[in-house]
C-alpha cells in the first residue's frame, strides 16, 4: 500500500473544519492512558522527558544536600562533625550523582523533549526504549541512594580508583554497589543517545537538511555520539572492576599480573569526554537562547557546527591530562599537553561567536538571557583554568588539588548548570504553558551568581595554598580556614539563589501568565505549535526552507497525508532530509518497565551472587519476548513523493 | 563581577603567597613551575579582561530591539563579525602556542635538574603513612625512617616513589610538583631546597579513609647539620639501662608494639608501621596528625582511632605504670 504525502501550501480557511477532526483523530491516537498505568507505560517522548529532567533534578537536589555537608565539615579545620567514613561516602555520592544521575541525564531529557519538537516530528524514534530507559535510569539512582541511606554507600570517589576500590582494600558491598550501579545507569544514557542519533537522522520534517538544524540539535547529535563512544569504556571497566571483586579476576591486581593504570586509562577515556557530553548540550542552550534575544541568528553557524564537531573528536585525545602525575615520557606529555590546550580553539570559537552574535544583535536583555551571558564570563574563567591544568608542570602543582575543584565547578556549575538553568526559564513556557516571573529570574541570577563565584574562587586560593582534594578536614595552622569559611559562606548564597530560582519555576507552574506558542519570539520549530504542546506536537508536521523558520517571511507550507488513526511518522533523507517513507512507531506498553524490573532484580541480585547475571537475563527473556511478541500490521509504508 | 573577581584574586595572591607553598618555592624546581604559573596568570588575566570588557560594552551600548528579529543582514555588518571572530581565534592559537612551547621548555628544565651526585631516597606510600629509606652502596649504612624527610640544602635529590598498597601521592608543594606512588609502577622526580627550612608534603591522591592525615615534612638543612643527622639516625637504638624505662622496653618487645614497628638493635622487627628507631627525633606523630610530644604520644598509644578514625594502628589497654615506662623507653629512641 502507498499513500501520498509532501508539503502543501498552508491550510485554507475552509480547511480549519477539517484541521479539527484531524486534531481530534490525533489526540485520540498520541495520548498517553490516563492514570497510574500511563504513567508506567507512557511512550510520549514529552511525558518521559520531563519525568527524566523532574527526577534528575530530585538528585542535584540530593546531591546539593551532600555538597552543603561537606561545606559544613569544611567550615572549621579539625572538625569532628562528619568522621571519614561518612565524609568519603558523601564526596563519592555527591560526583557520582552530579556526574551520573543529574548532568548526563538532564542534557539528555533536555535533548529527548526538544528534539522532535524542533526537527517537527511527533516523537523520538523507539519510543518505548526510551521509557525503559528512563525506568533503568530510575532504578539504578534509587538503588545507589538506598545503598547510601544503609551505610552501605561506594567510599573511593566518583573516579574508584583500583587498587583502593578492589577487593583487598574496600571489602564489603560499598564498591560492588558503585560498579554494578553506574555501569547499569549508563545503559540510559546510551539509549538516550541511541534515541536523539536516530530521530535526528531520520526524522527531520522536509527540507530540515543538515545544514539547517538548529545549533542545538547539533550540539545533540554531537552529545549523542561521545556517549556512544565514552560510555563503553567506563561500563568495560567498571564490569572488569566488578569481576575482579565478584568471581576473583586479577584485571587490575598488579600482584598477579594485572595493571592498576590500566582502570585511569579506561576511566579517563569515558571521564574526560564525560565533561564534554554535559558542556555541549549546554552550548545548544546558549547558542539557542543567545540568537533569540538577540534577535538574529548566529554568527558564524558554520564554525559553531564544526566547532561542536571538533569538541567531539578533541574531547577522545586527551583523557591522559588526568595523569600527569603518574609520571609520562616527554613526547606524551607534549601530545597531551597540545590536545588539552588544542580543545580551547573550538571553545573559543564559540565563545567569540555568541559575543559577535550579540555585538550584531538587537538584544532584548530578559532571564534566561542573563544565565547565558553569566555563563560566558564564568566559562571562560573554567576554560582558562583548564589550560593552566593542561600544562603538564603547573598540573603537577594544581592536579588533585582544590584548584582543580575550583576549575570542574567553573566548567560545570559555571558551564553547564548556568545555561540549564537559563533553559529551564527559556522552555518552561512551552514545557507548561506559562512564563517564569522575569524578576524573580533576575534576582535567582544575581544570587547564584555571586554566591557560585564566592564559593568556588577561594578554592583556586586554597589549592595554591596545598589543600588536596578529598580530604574531610585540614589542620588548625595549615592556613587553609579563611579561605575555607568564605566557601562555605559563599555556598549558603549559592543554595539561596538556587532555592529562588525553584521557587519561580514552582510559582510559573501555579500562576504563570499564559504564554502563547512563542513567547519569546524564538525562531526554532518547537515554538510553533501550542504551549504544551498537544500529544502529536503538530497537527502537520511543518516543512522548512532555511535557517531559523520562523523568523522566515516565506509561507511554510506543512506535510498532509500522514494517517491520523494510527502513530505515524515521516522518515526522512538523513542529509537533505526529503521524504523518504511512512513509519508506524509503536504506543504505550507496559513491557519496558517490566524489563526495566527484570535488569534491576538481575543487577541487584548480582551484587551478591554471580547467579544474578542468570535470573536477571531468564527475567529479561521473558519480559523481551513479551515486548518484542509480533503484533499488527507492518510498521512501513513507502511514500510516493509529490514534488 | 568578574574583572571585581579577578582584582580580588590578583590581590588576594599577592597578599597571602607567604602562605602559599606553590608561589613560595623553596628550590629550583618549584621556582620553575611558579614562573611558568605567573606567565600563564597574566595572559588569563588579560584574556578574561578582555572578554569580560568587550561583553559589558556590548550591553551597554546595546540597540533597542523594537521590532521583531529578521532574518535580513548587513552584509558589511555580517563580515567585520566574522572578521572579529577570525582575528580572536587567531588570537587564541597563538596564545595556546606560546603557551605550549613554554610548558615544554619548562617540563625540560625540571628534567634537566639532577646533577651528578643527587642524594636517593626511596618513599612507600601505606596507609596512612610514608616510610623513607635513604639509599646507599653499602647496605649498613642506609636509613630508615618515616614521615620525616631531612635534606641538605643546595643538593639535588632524587626520590623514588612506590607504593606496596594503593595509590599515593607524593607533594611537596614548597619543592616541586606531585608525583604519584603506584603499586606495581616505579617513579621518581628531582627536588632541591635552595634555602633551609621546613616544608609540608601531603599525599594528593585519595588513599583511604585516612587520606587527609598523610602528611611528611621535608626539613632543610645545611649540609654539615644534614650529615650530622644523617650519621644520627644510622645509629641503632641501644636498650635503656634505667629500671623503668627497660620495663618500657620490654613491654615494648612482648606486647604488640614489635609485631609493627622496627626498632633497630633490638628485637622488634616489624614492618607493618613506621620504623620508630629514631622517634623521638622526629617532629611529628602519626604522619603529622599530633606534634611529637609525651602526651600526644601517650594520647596516640592508648587510642589512635579517637585521633585518626579507621588508622591502622589499634588501640593498646595500658595501665598508667605500664605506659609511663612505655613513653620513658620511647622518649629515649633520639
Amino acid at each position: 500500500m502507498s499513500s501520498t504525502v509532501g508539503p502543501t501550501s498552508t491550510l485554507a480557511p475552509g480547511e480549519a473544519a477539517r484541521e479539527t477532526l484531524d486534531r481530534a483523530a490525533l489526540e485520540r491516537v498520541w495520548s498517553t492512558p490516563p492514570g497510574f498505568l500511563g504513567w508506567l507505560t507512557s511512550a510520549s517522548h514529552k511525558s518521559v522527558a520531563l519525568r527524566y529532567i523532574v527526577t534528575a533534578f530530585g538528585f542535584f537536589a540530593l546531591g546539593g544536600v551532600l555538597a552543603a555537608l561537606m561545606r559544613l565539615q569544611l567550615t572549621r579545620p579539625e572538625s569532628r562533625l562528619i568522621g571519614p567514613d561518612l565524609y568519603n561516602q558523601i564526596f563519592t555520592m555527591h560526583g557520582s550523582t552530579m556526574m551520573f544521575l543529574f548532568a548526563v541525564p538532564v542534557m539528555e531529557a533536555f535533548g529527548i523533549y526538544l528534539v522532535p519538537l524542533m526537527i517537527g516530528t511527533r516523537n523520538v524514534a523507539f519510543p518505548r526504549m526510551n521509557n525503559f530507559g528512563y525506568w533503568i535510569y530510575l532504578f539504578g539512582g534509587l538503588m545507589l541512594w538506598t545503598a547510601f541511606a544503609l551505610d552501605i554507600g561506594p567510599d573511593t570517589g566518583w573516579f574508584a580508583y583500583v587498587p583502593l576500590s578492589g577487593p583487598a582494600y574496600s571489602p564489603g558491598k560499598r564498591v560492588d554497589i558503585w560498579a554494578q550501579l553506574i555501569t547499569f545507569t549508563e545503559i540510559a544514557a546510551l539509549v538516550a543517545a541511541v534515541e536523539l542519533i536516530v530521530t535526528t537522522l531520520k526524522m527531520r520534517c522536509p527540507g530540515m537538511s543538515l545544514n539547517r538544524m538548529p545549533l542545538f540539535v547539533w550540539a545533540m547529535l554531537v552529545t549523542a555520539f561521545m556517549v556512544i563512544f565514552a560510555m563503553p569504556a567506563i561500563m568495560v571497566a567498571s564490569t572488569m572492576l566488578a569481576m575482579d571483586r565478584l568471581v576473583d579476576t586479577h584485571f587490575f591486581n598488579p600482584a598477579e599480573g594485572g595493571d592498576a593504570l590500566l582502570w585511569q586509562h579506561l576511566f579517563w577515556f569515558f571521564g574526560h569526554p564525560e565533561v564534554y557530553i554535559i558542556f555541549i548540550p549546554a552550548t545548544g542552550f546558549v547558542s539557542t537562547i543567545v540568537s533569540t534575544f538577540a534577535r538574529r541568528r548566529i554568527v558564524g553557524y558554520p564554525a559553531m557546527v564544526l566547532a561542536l564537531i571538533a569538541t567531539g573528536f578533541l574531547g577522545f585525545s586527551l583523557w591522559v591530562h588526568h595523569m600527569f602525575a603518574v609520571g609520562l615520557p616527554q613526547l606524551g606529555e607534549a601530545f597531551f599537553t597540545a590536545a588539552s590546550m588544542m580543545i580551547a580553539i573550538p571553545s573559543g570559537i564559540q565563545v567569540f561567536c555568541w559575543l559577535a552574535t550579540l555585538r550584531g544583535g538587537r538584544i532584548v536583555m530578559r532571564a534566561p538571557l542573563l544565565w547565558a551571558l553569566g555563563f560566558i564570563a564564568l566559562f571562560v574563567i573554567g576554560g582558562l583554568t583548564g589550560v593552566m591544568t593542561a600544562a603538564v608542570p603547573l598540573d603537577l602543582q594544581l592536579h588533585d588539588t582544590y584548584f582543580v575543584v575550583a576549575h570542574f565547578h567553573y566548567v560545570l556549575i559555571g558551564g553547564a548548570l548556568f545555561p540549564l538553568l537559563g533553559a529551564v526559564l527559556f522552555w518552561l513556557p512551552k514545557m507548561c504553558g506559562r512564563m517564569p516571573d522575569e524578576r524573580l529570574g533576575r534576582v535567582s541570577f544575581w544570587i547564584t551568581f555571586v554566591g557560585f563565584n564566592l564559593t568556588f574562587f577561594p578554592m583556586h586560593l586554597l589549592g595554591l595554598g596545598g589543600m588536596p582534594r578529598r580530604v574531610y578536614t585540614y589542620a588548625r595552622d595549615a592556613g587553609l580556614t579563611t579561605g575555607n569559611v568564605v566557601a562555605s559562606a559563599g555556598a549558603v548564597v549559592l543554595t539561596a539563589g538556587i532555592l529562588v530560582f525553584l521557587a519561580n519555576v514552582a510559582w510559573t507552574l501555579r500562576r504563570g501568565a499564559p504564554a502563547g506558542d512563542d513567547p519569546w519570539g524564538a525562531e526554532t520549530l518547537e515554538w510553533a505549535t501550542a504551549s504544551p504542546p498537544p500529544s502529536y506536537n503538530f497537527a502537520y508536521l511543518p516543512t522548512v526552507d532555511g535557517q531559523a523558520p520562523l523568523w522566515s517571511t516565506q509561507e511554510r507550507p506543512v506535510v498532509t497525508g500522514l494517517r491520523t488513526d494510527v502513530r505515524e511518522v515521516l522518515i526522512t533523507d538523513g542529509v537533505d532530509a526529503t521524504p523518504d517513507h511512512r513509519h508506524r512507531l509503536d504506543g504505550a506498553s507496559v513491557w519496558p518497565f517490566l524489563t526495566a524490573v527484570a535488569a534491576t532484580i538481575g543487577v541487584v541480585t548480582a551484587l551478591f551472587t554471580p547467579w544474578g547475571v542468570t535470573i536477571g537475563s531468564l527475567l529479561a527473556l521473558v519480559t523481551l519476548t513479551g515486548w518484542f511478541w509480533p503484533r499488527g500490521a507492518p510498521a512501513h509504508e513507502t511514500v510516493e513523493q509529490r514534488p | 563581577m568578574s574583572r571585581a573577581a579577578i582584582v580580588v584574586a590578583a590581590v588576594a595572591c599577592a597578599a597571602c603567597s607567604g602562605r602559599m607553598p606553590v608561589l613560595d618555592p623553596g628550590g629550583p624546581q618549584a621556582a620553575r613551575i611558579a614562573t611558568y604559573w605567573w606567565i600563564v596568570f597574566w595572559l588569563s588575566a588579560l584574556i578574561l579582561a578582555a572578554v569580560v570588557a568587550f561583553l559589558l560594552h556590548t550591553l551597554a551600548h546595546r540597540r533597542v530591539a523594537a521590532a521583531p528579529a529578521s532574518l535580513v543582514e548587513d552584509t558589511r555588518v555580517e563580515r567585520r563579525l566574522a572578521l572579529g571572530v577570525a582575528a580572536a581565534v587567531g588570537l587564541t592559537a597563538l596564545t595556546l602556542v606560546v603557551l605550549l612551547v613554554t610548558s615544554v621548555a619548562t617540563g625540560r628544565a625540571l628534567r634537566s635538574f639532577g646533577g651528578t651526585d643527587p642524594l636517593t631516597l626511596e618513599v612507600t606510600g601505606y596507609q596512612w603513612w610514608w616510610d623513607v629509606e635513604y639509599w646507599d652502596p653499602v647496605p649498613s649504612q642506609r636509613v630508615r625512617t618515616a614521615n620525616e624527610i631531612h635534606i641538605p640544602v643546595g643538593r639535588p635529590v632524587l626520590v623514588k616513589t612506590r607504593s606496596l598498597d594503593v595509590i599515593h601521592s607524593f607533594w611537596v608543594p614548597g619543592l616541586h610538583g606531585k608525583k604519584d606512588n603506584i603499586p606495581g609502577h616505579g617513579s621518581s622526580l628531582v627536588l632541591q631546597a635552595d634555602r633551609a627550612g621546613t616544608f609540608i608534603g601531603r599525599c594528593a591522591e585519595f588513599c583511604g579513609v585516612q587520606h587527609a592525615h598523610m602528611q611528611l615534612l621535608v626539613i632543610a638543612d645545611q649540609p654539615e647539620v644534614f650529615d650530622a643527622w644523617l650519621q644520627a639516625q644510622r645509629r641503632s637504638a641501644v636498650v635503656p639501662t634505667d629500671a623503668f624505662a627497660r620495663h618500657g622496653f620490654d613491654l615494648f618487645m612482648t606486647g604488640p608494639c614489635a609485631l609493627c614497628h622496627t626498632v633497630l638493635g633490638t628485637p622488634a622487627g616489624g614492618r607493618r608501621g613506621p620504623d620508630l628507631t629514631h622517634l623521638a627525633s622526629r617532629r611529628t606523630l602519626a604522619a603529622g596528625t599530633l606534634p611529637n610530644t609525651v602526651g600526644h604520644l601517650a594520647g596516640w598509644i592508648i587510642d589512635p582511632q579517637a585521633q585518626k578514625p579507621g588508622a591502622q594502628m589499634p588501640g593498646n589497654a595500658f595501665g598508667a605504670d605500664d605506659l609511663s615506662a612505655l613513653l620513658a623507653f620511647l622518649g629515649g629512641l633520639s
